[in-house]
């Protein structure tokens, strides 16, 4: 075993365990630090994926702006200790059900990964540099990169006028 | 990374863990980061293909996501505002009124 | 496994310089605030005060730690670390000095969104700790953190961005290399207007992602007496302050890097092989003195802002004016001037 799988193992290991912790928790404030970490490993994988640029903006994006977003409306609204109710559904049968149901979407994926993917992974190393992904976004993905501008656009206005008061 | 089929493995765990998430959970917070959970899991499988294919487009894809993930939580929280400001609770269930 | 030996012994010495530079920071700037303010500051516990920070040290571990007892145990635990371990972590990627022993990765392709990125989770030791003590005066503290860090990020981004496109390269070694034709005019700082620009707000953001004076408002002491900070005592209390002197010379170590021309000086790169890197570590830790000089006398002399006005400032005013400024350098550099 080497040790890039070794530490993919460990890494991964502490994405399942604060994604379960996302899951089980009763905190919005725990939930959102188990999330942090979730993507702080899954940041990390990025690295042993050869991955580097995505790693660092999963942090800055994700850890640092997104995150931080949930924490301060978390914080703000105080909505931290969610509902003692929240574990009384007020569909008796939704918990199980989603259960099976989440079993049958893991076995579905399961069964895909295992019966279709295969093959070894492409020889050639790919130059995953901020310059081959800035040339690739402003060249083969300008269209998308400038629609995705007027999308952020949108969502600042679209924030702004949700919370103004009026 | 030799091969990518135990990342396949974990981006299929993670997202199943935010499927049920979203299923079992009433809160509108919860269920959110359980949304963002999801997003990441396929943003994982994104960056594996890449690395399978030896080509950078995968990573691109993610780059994309991100973006609209960001332009998602900005609206999406800036509704839970302002839902709590008349509501006084995150709670889904609670919001079956067409009526503010 | 020699490389990965090195690495560790590399973070080792680098956390505990950081460790010393840190306990001798608040000594300096203690002494040179009273002397602005014409009195002597500390210099009773050794020559010149000297032992001052092991005295303080000493007093910190020795004093009762409070947990409050409404507060979120584990949280309130966790927060302290939170807020050091990002303030370390800046200095993986700066180049301390010529050479590759006097750096850990500054070589690496994405130092600049490495830095964004680290920069950018500083905020949670602080919202956390103002969460977790269940204290009206601590949560209002640690929102303003969050919401100040969160507007000035911006404007601070766009800066180094600026610092990107001067040098076409997001490597902190490469931004280096960029900076040294020969003279002082290659520092990114005289590339004027668009260098100068930059320098200014990355420094004005830096003093607001530190909550420094005038940007305090995170513990304005009138208002919110300590901040997120009022609950936390004996070495908790320590780790924050900590958090806050490390970021202090790692921002100040960024800015000399960005804008100062790194470990650039005269007679660098002509002398033999290990007096020219002992030269350019000289010339970087002289340069971050300056920046750091520089904050305690801004400290000494500038009142706190207002909240509002503290917003206004960031969105309204630093926001358009660091875009503008990335725009600007990048015609700039299309049209041949850079």
């Amino acid at each position: 075993m080497s040790v890039e799988f070794f530490l993919f193992l460990l890494v991964a290991a502490v994405a399942v365990v604060a994604a379960l912790g996302l899951l089980l928790s009763r905190n919005a404030i725990y939930a959102a630090m188990f999330l942090i970490l979730n993507m702080a490993s899954v940041a990390v994988i990025y690295l042993l994926l050869n991955a580097p640029f995505i790693a660092a903006v999963q942090v800055a994006v994700y850890a640092g702006a997104i995150m931080v977003l949930f924490v301060f409306v978390i914080m703000l609204l105080g909505a931290e200790k969610l509902n003692p109710a929240d574990t009384k559904l007020a569909l008796k049968w939704q918990r199980p059900l989603s259960i099976v149901l989440g079993m049958a979407l893991f076995l579905l994926l399961g069964a895909v990964i295992l019966t279709r993917l295969g093959g070894a992974v492409a020889a050639k190393m790919i130059d995953t540099s901020p310059l081959a992904i800035g040339k690739a976004l402003f060249t083969t993905y300008l269209l998308p990169f400038e629609v995705v501008s007027v999308l952020l656009l949108a969502a600042v206005v679209g924030a702004v006028v949700l919370t103004k008061k009026s | 990374m030799t091969s990518i089929e135990p990342v396949i493995l974990l981006s299929a765990v993670l997202f199943t863990i935010g499927a049920v998430g979203v299923l079992t959970r009433r809160n509108a917070l919860m269920i959110f980061m359980s949304v963002e959970l999801m997003l990441n899991a396929a943003n994982l499988a994104f960056v594996a293909f890449a690395q399978q294919w030896g080509n950078l487009d995968g990573q691109l894809f993610v780059f994309f996501v991100m973006a609209v993930a960001a332009a998602e939580v900005a609206v999406g929280l800036a509704l839970i505002v302002a839902i709590f400001r008349t509501k006084h609770s995150t709670d889904v269930d609670e919001l079956s009124q067409l009526r503010g | 496994m020699n490389t990965l030996l090195e690495i560790i012994l590399k973070a080792a010495v680098i956390t505990l310089v950081a460790l010393t530079g840190f306990a001798y920071l608040t000594l300096l700037e203690r002494k040179f605030i009273s002397r602005l303010q014409a009195r002597y500051g500390p210099n009773r516990v050794g020559p010149f005060g000297l032992l001052q920070p092991a005295a303080e040290a000493l007093k910190l571990i020795v004093k009762e730690s409070i947990m409050p007892d409404k507060a979120d145990r584990p949280m309130f635990f966790l927060a302290p670390i939170m807020a050091v371990v990002p303030a370390l972590a800046i200095f993986a990627v700066v180049p301390f000095g010529k050479g590759p022993v006097l750096q850990l990765a500054s070589n690496v392709n994405v130092g600049m969104l490495y830095v964004a990125a680290v920069i950018g989770t500083a905020v949670y030791g602080v919202a956390i700790a103002g969460w977790a003590s269940n204290n009206k005066y601590a949560s209002l503290g640690g929102l303003r953190a969050a919401a100040q860090v969160v507007s000035y990020e911006l404007a601070l981004g766009l800066s180094m961005v600026t610092v990107v496109l001067l040098a076409s390269s997001a490597s902190l070694a490469e931004i280096v290399q960029a900076q040294q034709p020969g003279n002082i005019l290659g520092w990114n700082i005289f590339k004027l207007p668009v260098g100068f620009v930059a320098a200014s707000i990355f420094a004005m953001t830096s003093l607001a992602e530190l909550a420094r004076a005038p940007y305090d408002l995170v513990e304005a002491e009138q208002e919110l007496t300590a901040g997120y900070i009022t609950e936390y005592s004996g070495m908790k209390f320590a780790l924050f302050f900590m958090s806050e002197y490390i970021k202090m010379i790692a921002l100040s170590a960024l800015f000399a890097t960005f804008f100062l021309g790194g470990w650039s000086g005269p007679f660098v790169n002509s002398l033999a092989s290990p007096f020219g890197e002992i030269l350019s570590l000289v010339y970087f830790i002289i340069k971050v003195l300056a920046c750091l000089l520089l904050m305690v006398l801004v400290r000494a002399t500038l009142p706190r802002l207002r909240y509002d006005k503290l917003m206004a400032f960031g969105w309204k005013m630093l926001l358009p004016v660091s875009l503008l400024n990335v725009v600007v350098t990048a015609l700039m550099i299309v049209l041949g001037i850079f």
